[in-house]
């Protein structure tokens, strides 16, 4: 299989001043690895998609970027990943500050069973971002108003955050993880819970967020990262097999796996 | 490319696993028709084994309220008679000072006696006065000497007085002794049963409703026994038991399910909890008999040494519940808050205990509960010593409720078999109470969204 190991190192992912690396990962819960090996390069105001079929290591891969990996038992983590240049997994970062920095988005909604505003608020009022009520609501608006939510919820901000539709719920989920300003924001199949309408409203919504924020995106669906992402990384069995340009993963992509994937015949 | 091909094949098997079930299902045959019935026959069955089991549960219940209930009402009223008091100066305050420390020292007693002894002038024997004197209790000089401290102007006067009579004339009266038995087998003899039929018929006696019951603390006369004094020394005892288990409890609820690394030493932590819960309750009893009276030195009989043991006892109820609760907050709420940047203890105040608070109230009550019926311990550190004062704090001598109720139903006399069943009574109406504000704090806190 000397072929395989030629195209994961054609597939080595360097680009020019990335806002995050991960280098060397090795990643295992107990005994059992799932991640081997990861080098991978988060290039600044574009969406990464990360494809592959379920169990390679997609989702794993990106809850280590902001180290929500540590709230789990049993998991070891080698080598590194770096915001910045600055390895995120040194003793000095402050996983708090970190996790405001490099927000998260689930695969299901999950707001908080409070209000509208109070689940956007709660990230500034933590982080004590804000000063003054004035200020609190400007950012809860902005928030809103840039998941594309403001709209539909601005009559109803005191109303429980759980009464809205799941698309309405995860763009909520947006809204508070934008509204602590992070640098990157990661997420985690965010429309596998959603109908296909609900889904391409969230989809234009990423494709807006990416002039301001990072992104990373797990997802299963391929015309989905075809859609939204620029660029595209596939992960089989823990490893990463390629990663390139969206267009050229989609069209040509170099490794025989890749290619068996997106075409759809496994996974 | 091994693990594509094997996929491959992997596909490939499951097709032919699958052809060969789908066969048609004839859902007309005798075969099918018998299942369906057996299973309405099931249904049928099941439903009948929960409506039974319901029933008896029921049925038990109405039992034990209705035997409790018609055994104890009696004892909510209490029997008094009707006497013409004289005040008499020269008895009261020969010297006509008017001040009220001479008058206290009165001797009413000497008022009432010599009342009785001129309703029944016919009385001369020393056995028989003794007899005639029973008939109104021994707490009734107090009431009289109050009446008489509030109204200096009775004094001089002849009035018409309630006064509370004694157990024996008050079981008689509520029909508990019969003057049917024969005169040596019973507590009265003929004589003091003549004077309540004259009693009776001049409408001197009645039943009032009986405050003493609800205000006075224990006493060795039945009619002057209350269950105030229980009813305090409990209340401390579960203050000091709910200010000590419910927060060390649920800290280490949160910390053993949040914080807590899972390893053997926390495993071992777990396991002794949840023994803890099953030690018989008389061991705790020793344990703080051993600990608290004989090496701390504090004071025997106490609700504070009540509340420290019971608390032994309640935590492992509160820390189980809590827990239980804590699981069941849904952990993606945990992922929102971390993923936000919160911190571990951020998410878990702000988060995980107020979504997780319903369930830790209702098991925080659920083991007071169980400690307000808790008897065994509390024998074991001295709260079951005859206590007549209503305590006045946590570290005065007192006893509680379910204590009152085993030292009542100890006592000979008659009259305070009902006094037993009124205090259950008494004790189960606190329990419904705080099962009822169970409930209530379930609601309260519950999301409604």
């Amino acid at each position: 299989m000397a072929a395989v190991s030629q195209s994961a190192m054609t597939a080595e992912p360097s680009v020019a001043s990335p806002k995050m690396t991960a280098r060397d990962l090795n990643l295992s819960y107990g005994d059992n690895q799932a991640l081997f090996d990861v080098n991978l390069d988060i290039v600044e105001r574009q969406v990464t998609a990360l494809i592959g079929p379920s169990g390679c290591g997609k989702s794993t891969f990106l809850r280590c970027m902001n180290r929500m990996n540590d709230t789990i038992d049993g998991v070891t983590i080698k080598g590194e990943v770096t915001l910045d240049g600055r390895d995120i997994y040194d003793k000095r970062i402050d996983v708090v500050q970190l996790r405001a920095r490099i927000g998260m988005v689930f695969q299901k909604p999950n707001p908080f069973p409070k209000t509208i505003y109070d689940n956007v608020a709660y990230g500034p009022r933590i982080h004590g971002l804000v000063n003054s009520r004035d200020e609190l609501d400007q950012i809860v608006m902005t928030s809103l108003e840039r998941a594309g939510l403001l709209k539909e919820v601005k009559d109803r901000l005191q109303s429980p955050a759980t009464g809205l539709s799941g698309g309405q719920q995860q763009r909520l989920c947006i809204a508070r993880a934008v509204a602590v300003s992070p640098e990157v924001i990661l997420m985690d199949e965010p429309c596998s819970a959603l109908d296909p309408i609900a889904t391409a409203k969230v989809e234009e919504l990423i494709d807006e967020l990416r002039s301001n924020y990072t992104i990373v995106i797990v997802t299963h669906s391929m015309q989905q990262a075809a859609r939204v992402s620029q660029r595209t990384a596939f992960f089989h069995l823990g490893k990463l097999v390629e990663v390139g340009e969206t267009d050229q993963i989609f069209t040509n992509p170099k490794d025989e796996r890749t290619k068996g994937y997106i075409t759809g015949r496994f996974g | 490319m091994t693990d594509m091909a094997s996929l491959m094949e992997d596909r490939a098997a499951a097709k032919v696993i699958s052809d060969n079930l789908h066969k048609p299902v004839d859902w007309d045959s005798p075969k099918i028709a018998r299942n369906i019935k057996k299973r309405y026959a099931a249904e049928r069955r099941f439903k009948f084994y929960g409506l039974a089991a319901i029933g008896v549960a029921l049925l038990a219940l109405f039992v034990l309220a209705g035997s409790i209930g018609s055994k104890g009402y009696t004892a909510f009223f209490q029997t008094y008679v009707q006497l013409e008091i004289t005040f008499d100066q020269d008895a009261i305050d020969p010297d006509r000072t008017g001040d009220p420390a001479v008058i206290g020292k009165a001797n009413f007693d000497g008022l009432i006696k010599q009342a009785l002894r001129e309703r029944f002038p016919q009385v001369t024997g020393r056995q028989e006065k003794r007899d005639l004197y029973s008939i109104v209790s021994g707490g009734a000089s107090y009431d009289l000497r109050e009446r008489v401290m509030e109204n200096p102007g009775l004094i001089g006067q002849t009035r018409k007085v309630w006064l509370i009579s004694g157990d024996d004339f008050d079981m008689l009266n509520k029909g508990y002794i019969s003057a049917d038995v024969e005169e040596g087998n019973r507590r009265l003899n003929d004589e003091e049963i003549a004077w309540y039929d004259a009693l009776k018929s001049d409408g001197a006696v009645e039943k009032q409703f009986h405050t003493r019951f609800f205000t006075n603390g224990d006493s060795r006369e039945p009619e002057l026994a209350g269950i105030w004094g229980a009813a305090v020394g409990s209340l401390y005892t579960l203050m000091v038991t709910l200010a000590l288990s419910f927060p060390i409890g649920v800290l280490a609820a949160v910390y053993l399910e949040e914080f807590a690394p899972k390893n053997r030493f926390t495993q071992i932590v777990e396991v002794n909890i949840n023994n803890l819960a099953a030690v018989p309750s008389i061991v705790f009893g020793l344990l703080g008999l051993e600990v608290y009276l004989n090496v701390m030195h504090l004071p025997r009989s106490a609700p504070v040494v009540g509340g420290l043991t019971l608390a032994l006892m309640t935590l492992p109820t509160i820390i189980i519940a809590s827990r239980a609760a804590i699981k069941a907050v849904p952990p993606s709420i945990r992922q929102a808050a971390l993923g936000l940047g919160a911190s571990p203890v951020q998410t878990v105040t702000h988060h995980v205990l107020p979504l997780a608070m319903p369930g830790i109230l209702t098991g925080t009550i659920i083991g007071m509960a169980q400690a307000l019926g808790e008897t065994a311990p509390l024998l074991m550190i001295g709260m079951v010593a005859f206590i007549v004062d209503i305590p006045g704090g946590a570290l005065d001598p007192a006893t509680v409720l379910p204590v009152q109720i085993y030292l009542w139903a100890d006592s000979p006399e008659r009259a305070f078999v009902e006094k037993t069943s009124a205090a259950i009574m008494v004790l189960l109406a606190f329990l419904v109470l705080m099962n009822g504000l169970a409930v209530y704090l379930r609601k309260k806190f519950e999301r409604k969204w």
